[in-house]
Parts: C-alpha cells; structure tokens; sequence
C-alpha cells in the first residue's frame, strides 16, 4: 500500500519519538509515526525508572547535560494538557562516608553552573528527620525539589494520543526494513507500506544503529546496556517520599529508591552490558546487586516485598553522549543513543529536533487551533461524589475490573477507545494487572474485555503482540445434545 | 444459579457480609438464624459461591453435609439456602471501604455507588493466589505465565485453553486438579515440579491427578529461568539442595507454552487494612477471638480470609460462628471477652482463633510447620505446665489440624495464656 | 505350580493424610495372595479395590450456548472403569447443550455402556 506525501516520518514511538511527534503536530505538517511494536512506548520506554532527573547530576559540557535541565522544566506543561502522572517529589543525594563528599560538591557546582535553584546541602539531623528510613550512617545529602516521578509509558500514550488528534498518522506494527533516497524524496519500507517523505527521523533507540544504516549512513553503533527494576508491593508507600540516590563513583551510578507515581517503592535500576539488545531478562544476580545498593540507603528493603520486576535495556553510544542531528543523508536526522536521562530530556530533545528540521528547510507554519485530547479518568482518586456522577452516567463505571489497582471497566474500555489493543497496553494505561496479585485476577477479564470491544477472539488477544497469544480455543467438533430433567 | 430478583438496597442493614463465598453465605444464613432481620450479603462476581463456582471436581462437603458434592453443587447448595433463610445476595458489587462507624461504600451494577449503614460487618472476601513474582523467578516475562486459579477459571468458565504443553510449579491440590484439568480436556503436562523434598497436596489427588495420567512429580526441584520473547517457550528447572538452593549445574531445560504457578493462596486483606484491623503476619488475615469478631468491634471475619483451609467444610463451620455472633451482636449482645490468649509453641505454626474463653467450648484451627507421623498435641501453661494434652496420628502442613476444646478441659486454669504444640510422641 | 511367582504391584493409599505406600502381591493366576504397607483395614480394602477394578468418578466440561458462561460443569453419576476415563471426556469434548440447563439434568445416558449418566453439576439459566 502507497501512502500520501509526507512531511516528516519518525522511526520509533518511544518517548522520544512520541515527544518529536507531538512537538510536529502543533505545525501544519503531514507527519506519520512508525513503530514495530503492537503499541507505541513498548521499547526502552515502558522500562525504566520514570525519574525526571533534577539536572544537577549531568555536566554542561555534554548534549544530554544540557538537555536534562531544559527538559526537566519543560513536564510540567506537557502533563497539564496530556494528564499522565507525574509528581516533582524531589531527591536527596546521600553521602555515606567522607569519601562522597566531594561527590556533593560537584552536585552544587553543576546546578550552580546551570543556575538550578533551589539545590541545597542538608544536615544529616535534617535527613533523618525528612526520611527517617535512610540508613543512620549518612553523613549529609544534597537535596533537589526539581526531580520528578512520572509514568512514562502514560507519558507516551498521552503524547501519542495528542499527536493523533492533530492529524499525525500512527503505525503501529510497522517495522522499517528499508530506506532509499532518490535525491530527493525518501521511499520508507515497512512489511505492509512503503512512505514517501522529505524528512525522516531515527529515533528507533536500540535499532537507531540499523536505521541508519538502511539511510547509508555508518558511524556509529548501540550498545546495549540493560538495568533491572525491582518493584515493592504498595504497603510500603511512603517508606521515602523522595527519590534516594548514592553518591555516584566513577565506577557506577548506583541503585536507587524511587516512590513511584502510584506509591511503590521501586528499587533500581542495575546496569550491565548486554550483547543482545533484545535482552531483557531478569537475573538473580541483578537482584542482588540491586537490593544490596539499595539496602546502604534504606536498610528495611527486603526482596520478600517484590511483586514485579523487570528490564530495559538503554540504547548506548561511544562516548556516552547523545547523537542528534543531520547526518551526509539529506533530510536524514539521527536522535541516536538516547540513554539515560533520555526520558528527562525528551521534550527538549522534541523542541531541537524541530528547530534543526526548520533550519534544514521544513517550514513549520503553527496550526492556529489544536485539538485537546480528553484526560483519562482515574476513578479511584476520584471523591466519592465524582465517583457516584461518573457511575449514574456510565454504567461501566460500576463495575471493578482489578481489584488490586480498583481499575473499573469504563477505564478498561476507554483506554480501548484510545487505541489500547494488548493486554500489556490495557495495564500500562489503566493499571490492571499492575498491583500485587500481577493480573492473577484481571488478566482474565481483560482478555474478555479486549476480545468484546475489539470484536475478535479471546484466543486473538495478545500479552503484548503478534507471538505473545494468551489462550487457545477448545479444538474440538460440537455435538448439539438436547438436555432431559433426572 | 442467577439470582435474579430485584434489589432494592436499604440504607441501613442489621448485618452486612463481604464475600458471597461459603464463607460469606454461611454467615449470613446463621445470622439470621440468630435473629438479624436485614441480613445483605455482597459479591463483585456475577453470582455468588465464590472460588468454588470453578472448582468443578468434586471433593466438597463430605464433612459438612455428609455428601461428597463438587463445587458448583456446593455453591448452589448453599446460595439456595441462603436464599430461602431471607438473605439478600448482591451480586456484581464491590465493597470498596468500611469507614470506622461501618459505613460501608459499595460499587453496584445495579445501583452505582452507594453508601449503607450497617450493625456487624462479616468479612469474607476470601483469597488470592500467590504470584510468580512473589517468588522471583528470573528471566523474562513473556506471555503464558499463568496462576493455577486464574487457569482453572479460564478452562472451567470461559471455555478456553493457557496453552499446548504445561509446566506446573507447586504440587498443592490446586495444582494437582489442574494437572488432570488439562490432561482431560487434551493439553500436555510436562511435569509438576514442587521445591519441597514432600509433596503439598492430598494423597488422594497425587494418586487421582498425576499416577493415573503417568504425570511425573519431581520434588526438591523449581523453577530457575524463563525462557521466550513473546510467548514462553521454555523453562529451566534445577534441584535445590537441603538449604533449598537451586544446584544450577543439574539443571536441565523443559519446553512447554505455558507455566502455572501453583504456590498457595494468601488472605485478600485490602479491606482489613483500610479498617487498621490487627493482623496475624503468619496467616496474613485479622486476628479474630473465639466469636470470630476482630480487633474491632462489630466487624467479623470468616473462610479464607483469616486464614487459608483445604477443606470448604471447615469454612461454613466458622461461617456458623462468625455469622451467628453477627447476628447477636446486631441484636445487641456483647459477650464478655476471652479470657485466654493461644500462643503458638514448637511446630504449630498459626493457631485460630487467637483466643478462647475457659467456659465455653472451642474449635481450634491449626497448622503444624513439619509433617510428623506420631505425634501430641499439647497446650502449656506459662509455667510450661501440661494442661492438656491428645495424641494426633499424622500430621502435615498442608492439612489443618483441629482440636475440640469441651469446657471441662481448662477447668482449673488460671493463667491467660496457652502454649500450644504439636512435638513427636 | 508354584506360589512363588509372585507380581508385586504398589498403590499409594488416598485414605488419610498418612498415605501409606501399599503393595499388593499377586500369584500365577492374578490372585492376590497378600497385601502390604497398609496402616488400617482401609489401606487394605483400597488396595484390593485399586488392584482389581479401579474406578474414578469424573467431573468436566460441556459446552453450553445461551448461558452465563460457554462451559457447564458435569459429573458422572457414578464411577467408572479408570480406563474409560480419558475416552469419556473425549466424548464429552464434543458435546454441545443450550441453555437453561438445572442441576441434576440428565445430559448424556449411559456413558459408553458404563451405566453411568452424565448430569449437570449446577443450574444455568437462559440470558436474555
Ligand atoms: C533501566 C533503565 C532506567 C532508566 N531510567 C531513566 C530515568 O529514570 N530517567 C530518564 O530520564 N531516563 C531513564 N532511562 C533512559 C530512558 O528510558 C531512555 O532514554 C528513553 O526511554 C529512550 O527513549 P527512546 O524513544 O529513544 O527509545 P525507545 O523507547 O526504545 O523507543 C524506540 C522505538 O523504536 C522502535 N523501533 C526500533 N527499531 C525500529 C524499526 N526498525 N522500525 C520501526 N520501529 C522501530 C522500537 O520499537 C521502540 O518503540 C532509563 C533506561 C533504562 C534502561
Ligand atoms: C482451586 C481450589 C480448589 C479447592 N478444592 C477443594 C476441595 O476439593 N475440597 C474442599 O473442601 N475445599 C477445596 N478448596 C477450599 C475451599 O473451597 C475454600 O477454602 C473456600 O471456597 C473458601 O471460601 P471463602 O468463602 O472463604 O472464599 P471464596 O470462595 O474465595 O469467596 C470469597 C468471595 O468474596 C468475594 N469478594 C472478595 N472481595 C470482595 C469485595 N471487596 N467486595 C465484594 N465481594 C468480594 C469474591 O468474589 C468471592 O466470591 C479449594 C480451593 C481452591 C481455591
Ligand atoms: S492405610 Fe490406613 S493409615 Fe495408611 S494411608 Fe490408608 S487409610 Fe491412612
């Protein structure tokens, strides 16, 4: 199939491709996001530990130094319009021996240098009495008020869904196998359309390397770099209220303990080259490593109280920089080695790629009016009265489809209506399945649900994706036999 | 089964049941036999029976009604019942919260939200299964991971299949059933693979669930990795040595499709926390004195949702209780309060209830921590002290232990506390 | 003749938590000779009955069309021969019912000549 003349195709729906996505859909542009997975956010996105870092940990000598900070500011409008979670809970950098200290230092010099307000050094009596399950050994701390939580994989539907409603065009299952340039139009080849386009961008993460090689253009190469994720169950919410980091050391960055947006504990990530980008797998020695960095910060961290855990893998370049912009191809952008802050970063990122396809010749006349996406309703932080409206008006709303996360059916259903199609796109955007029974209890009314709303069979639903079916049909041939009373 | 008479919700109820299981029906039944007027009972499900409504073998009420039923015929048993004593069952509604003057919010099909008023309060609302991740196995999380509950739902109810070839972890009775679940509906096991050096379930369903179908048990062995990107296809499983290890170099590959997770069931207590009910960190669910009533006043609790049984028998006899003293406490009796506490002592690992009066006679619920053949029960006085003692024949963890406590047993003592043990004879 | 060739056959007793390991000696002409292992008369009468005609009760599926759910749980009103189990839900795999269906309801006679019915193990009524 043939598609219409594009503007601009971004390759990847992650965040970052999902945050240029949306950046374009406030100009008049034919734009079209592709993406390999069933859903957009799939990749590193869904995967990691959803810190909109503070800014003071990167220097300024670096993209993604400079990025961090813009991009830190840059949350807060983004979630007033899209209405994903997302909380500034702020850090607190912990020195546990004199050794660290320096480290701290260097925290008030870069936000100095960056003119971060608000980045202070506190006591250790200030410390305990803020976070009174940091260990008793930390000596002092830096504290930061502009660090965020935010659920990133929201954070991409929403921008998605915006981006949408705006006239990009989104597909998903479309892996880009091919590029070619005819000096002047860009041919995109995906197993089920070919896209026609002046501009492409590589946000393709782990397969960025790959893309751009398919556009001729060599140079650089991802490495791999996988962390695992631990979550707590939600008992112990608010065992801290701010994100806790180690000093960093030359050698790592250490665990750290992150209150998630819905109230987990989060103990993460670790990081470990990997040969297979594809390699997401959990390991007993992850977990370890992870809970014994933890456990210096916070001693009562037990791995008894894991209910979920997981990996992602960041997308690595020589250097450990960020590599975006043109490339000898033209109307080619590479947004390349997008790791660690790259979630922070996206919406700046977002904004300079915009800008270099401007200077690059795109002209990007605003739209005078932008259509608003509709926030998703979160019934259980809802007040009983909101709650008794939404259930008189909606009959969907009376019924609790996961009983760990209070999930009702009309969530379930309107995440459907906004293009949910997998049983992992439900849980990333409702919640079912997310608490501690893990989709025990929902996995089952979810596939039910799906398979009613979609029209298809249950036996059609997938986890996440072609190859990740769910059940099977009964195989058999049927007999009609007429019941008789005993 | 359907009830399908119309509600209409009161704003104020004598006693109102969380859970329409056998537990919460049993209560409600004898609460109005102990003379509540307006007796409600709720469940989020579509009828009400509770987990019994896909435990389609048969195995239930030998002890109780003196007839072995399955589940389904159990449940109907029951709700009927239930339906003929005046109780009303509220089905597809949730309780949401029960503040501390037990006002209770539901979330209703029928009726949306609504608040109600209540006397007593029986929770019943039952338990979960335990989850893979509650057990770290590492690896990957592709698609086919299933709890052993959550397949017996889908192939008993919705009339679908988890997979081709099924690898089950835990060998208690859920497990087991399942493993002959999917035998007859034409689905490969591939073994059932159990971390203990003894087997969780029943003999009988070892012999009925697994020789019968040439289903191989492997004991002292787990799960170590799973393997597949989007479906499993794979599983690594290995011994555990007497620390309970994975020995990691006679590990072997299994491949299968599917995985069931088949490692117990754990009270669901979200409602237990949201009242700051006092729990019992072994059992997980409230502590509960010899009138079934928790820490709170008024507010009951009965079946699995204080503490896990095997036998759905046992579940309506401490429904009997719990509700019964619903029903009089709505009425306004408030029987004095026990007078001695039950401390679990050498292999007892959880006794209910928590505590019992010395005048008046007791069932008391145990579980033992080792499987013993010969063996006494005893209760000690803090002293240590032998206040009474009676010898038990076999004992194992994965069946709970009972003891009739007649009045004249704790005659003549003094104390407010009780050792209770079950050692070696 | 000779006693003496004997056939030693095990069973794992299903009468109580003990789950004493039973072994039932049979001679030349398929005659139990002597049993062992048993803690109890129950163990023994188990193991004859489990040696020379073993039965199960079986409790499965059908499918139903017009229900609540797609599947009825059903039982057989007796036990049947052990061997006959897998061919029975076999047979049962095919069967399709409509509702409304009560419990007790006959759903197939005389399962495979073994005299026992299949029935319905709960109501369930049409949905509208
Ligand atoms: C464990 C961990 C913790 C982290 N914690 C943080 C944090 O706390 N804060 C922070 O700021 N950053 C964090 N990061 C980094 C952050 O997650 C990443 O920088 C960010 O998600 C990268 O987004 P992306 O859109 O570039 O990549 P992705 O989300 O991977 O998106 C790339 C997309 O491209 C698609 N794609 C690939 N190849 C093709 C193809 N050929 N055709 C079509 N589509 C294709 C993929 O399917 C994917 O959806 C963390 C990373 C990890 C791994
Ligand atoms: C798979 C399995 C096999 C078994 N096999 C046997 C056997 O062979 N023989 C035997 O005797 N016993 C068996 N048992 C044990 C016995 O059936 C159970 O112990 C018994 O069903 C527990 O009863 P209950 O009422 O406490 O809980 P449940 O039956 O679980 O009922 C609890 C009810 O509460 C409802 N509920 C929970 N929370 C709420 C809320 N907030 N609002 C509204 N409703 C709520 C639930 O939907 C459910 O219907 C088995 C149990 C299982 C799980
Ligand atoms: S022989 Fe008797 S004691 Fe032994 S398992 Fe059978 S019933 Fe129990």
């Amino acid at each position: 199939m043939s598609e219409p003349m594009q503007d601009v195709v971004v390759v990847g729906a992650g965040i970052v491709g999902a945050a240029i996505a949306h950046e374009l859909s406030r100009n008049e542009l034919a734009v079209t996001l592709l993406d390999r997975e069933a859903e957009a956010g799939f990749g590193t996105s869904k995967a990691n530990s959803g810190i909109i870092h503070g800014g003071h940990h990167t220097d300024t000598d670096t993209l993604k130094g400079r990025l961090e900070w813009v991009g830190n500011q840059l949350w807060d409008p983004l979630c007033d319009e899209l209405g994903f979670g997302f909380a500034r809970v702020g850090e607190l950098t912990v020195a546990l021996t004199e050794a660290d200290l320096p480290a701290l230092d260097h925290l008030i010099e870069n936000a100095e240098e960056k003119d971060i307000g608000g980045v202070e050094v506190w006591s250790r009596d200030r410390i305990c009495a803020a976070e009174p399950q940091v260990t008793r050994g930390v000596i002092a701390g830096v504290f930061s008020p502009h660090t965020a939580v935010v659920n990133p994989y929201e954070a991409v539907f929403g921008l998605v869904e915006a981006a949408v409603a705006n006239n990009v065009r989104l597909r998903t299952l479309s892996p880009v196998t091919d590029l070619h340039h005819d000096g002047d139009t860009w041919t995109v080849t995906t197993p089920s359309a070919t896209f026609a386009t002046r501009f492409v961008v590589n946000a393709a993460g782990l397969g960025a390397a790959a893309i751009a090689h398919m556009a001729g253009v060599d140079g650089f190469e991802i490495r791999g770099r996988k962390g695992e994720e631990y979550l707590l169950d939600k008992r112990l919410r608010h065992l801290v209220r701010r994100v806790i980091y180690p000093c960093p050391t030359p050698l790592s960055k250490g665990t750290l303990v992150i209150p998630t947006y819905d109230g987990t504990i989060m103990v993460g990530p670790t990081a470990e080259e990997v040969d297979d980008p594809d390699d997401v797998t959990t390991t007993t020695a992850g977990e370890s490593t992870a809970f014994a960095g933890a456990r210096r910060l916070v001693p009562s961290l037990s791995e008894r109280d894991v209910i979920a855990q997981f990996a992602g893998t960041r997308a690595t370049i020589r250097g450990d920089d960020f590599l975006i912009g043109p490339t000898e191809a033209p109307g080619f952008v590479n947004v390349a080695g997008i790791q660690s802050p790259g979630l922070t970063a996206a919406p700046a990122i977002a904004r300079y790629v915009a800008d270099l396809l401007r200077h690059g010749g795109l002209e990007m006349p605003p739209k005078p009016l932008l259509n608003m996406i509709e926030r998703p309703v979160h019934f259980a932080s809802l007040t009983t009265e909101q709650q008794r409206t939404l259930a008189d008006t909606d009959e969907r709303y009376r019924r609790i489809v996961c009983r760990c996360e209070f999930v009702t059916e009309g969530e379930v259903g309107d995440a459907i209506e906004r293009g949910a199609t997998t049983v992992d796109g439900l849980k990333f955007r409702t919640r079912a399945g997310m608490g501690r029974c893990q989709g025990g209890f929902c996995a089952t009314r979810c596939i039910e649900l799906l398979s009613a709303d979609l029209g298809i069979e249950m036996s059609e639903v997938t986890k996440r994706g072609p190859g990740s079916w769910l059940v099977l049909d009964r195989p058999d041939d049927e007999v009609m036999i007429e019941p008789e009373a005993p | 089964m359907i009830d399908d008479r119309p509600h209409v919700l009161l704003p104020n109820y004598d006693v109102v049941v969380a859970g329409g299981g056998p537990a919460g029906l049993g209560a409600a039944v004898a609460a109005r036999e102990a003379g509540a007027e307006r007796v409600l009972v709720v469940d989020r499900e579509a009828e009400a029976g509770g987990i019994l409504l896909q435990c389609i073998h048969s195995g239930f009420g030998l002890h109780h009604l003196g007839e072995e039923l399955t589940g389904p015929e159990y449940a109907q048993r029951i709700l009927e019942n239930a339906l003929d004593d005046g109780v009303d069952v509220l089905t597809n509604a949730y309780l949401l919260d029960i503040d501390n003057d037990q006002n209770l919010k539901l979330l209703s099909a029928d009726h949306g939200v609504a608040i109600l008023d209540t006397e007593a309060t029986v929770l019943a609302m039952g338990a979960r299964e335990r989850t893979r991740a509650a057990i770290r196995i590492p690896g990957r999380r592709p698609a086919g991971i299933f709890t052993a509950g959550a397949a017996q739902r889908l192939v008993n109810l919705n009339g679908v299949l988890p997979g081709r070839r099924v690898v089950i972890l835990g060998s208690g009775d859920i497990g087991l059933i399942m493993a002959r679940r999917l035998t007859l509906e034409g689905v490969e096991v591939a073994g059932v693979f159990e971390l203990m050096p003894h087997a969780n379930g029943l003999s009988r369903n070892i012999v009925q669930c697994l020789h019968d179908f040439d289903i191989p048990l492997h004991l002292s062995t787990t799960v170590v990795e799973i393997h597949g990107r989007d479906r499993i296809d794979k599983v690594t499983v290995a011994p555990v040595d007497a620390q309970m290890k994975p020995v990691l170099d006679k590990a072997w590959d299994v491949p299968c499709d599917t995985l069931l997770v088949s490692v117990g069931l754990i009270p669901e207590n979200e409602l237990s926390r949201e009242l700051r009910l006092r729990l019992d960190p072994v059992t997980s669910g409230p502590i509960v004195s010899s009138t079934m009533e928790t820490s709170r006043d008024g507010v009951f609790a009965c079946g699995n949702v204080v503490h896990i049984h095997d036998l759905v028998d046992f579940v309506s006899a401490e429904a009997e209780l719990a509700g019964g003293h619903a029903g009089r406490f709505a009425l306004g009796a408030r029987p004095p309060h026990d007078n001695v506490r039950l401390q679990p002592g050498k292999n007892v690992a959880y006794c209910v209830p928590h505590t019992v009066t010395t005048d008046q006679p007791h069932t008391v619920y145990m579980r033992v921590r080792k499987p013993l053949e010969k063996s006494m029960l005893r209760l000690r006085d803090a002293e240590g002290d032998i206040v009474h003692e009676r010898r038990l024949r076999y004992v194992v963890p994965a069946e709970m232990v009972t003891l009739k406590l007649r009045p004249g047993v704790l005659d003549g003592f003094q104390g407010d506390a009780l050792q209770v043990e079950v050692v070696p004879r | 003749m000779t006693n003496d060739e004997r056939t030693t056959y095990a069973y794992l007793c299903i009468g109580c938590p003990l789950g004493c390991r039973l072994e039932v000696d049979e001679d030349s002409h398929g005659d139990i000779v002597e049993i062992r292992g048993s803690s109890c008369r129950k163990g023994d009468r188990y193991a004859e009955q489990e040696h020379t005609d073993p039965r199960r009760g079986v409790t499965t599926t059908v499918a139903i069309d017009g229900g609540l759910w797609p599947r009825l749980p059903v039982k057989t009103s007796g036990e049947i021969p052990k061997d006959r189990v897998l061919a029975a839900c076999e047979v049962l795999r095919r069967v399709r019912i409509e509702a409304p269906v009560e419990m007790g309801d006959v759903i197939v006679h005389d399962l495979l000549g073994t005299g026992c019915d299949v029935v319905a193990t709960r109501d369930m009524a049409r949905m509208t």
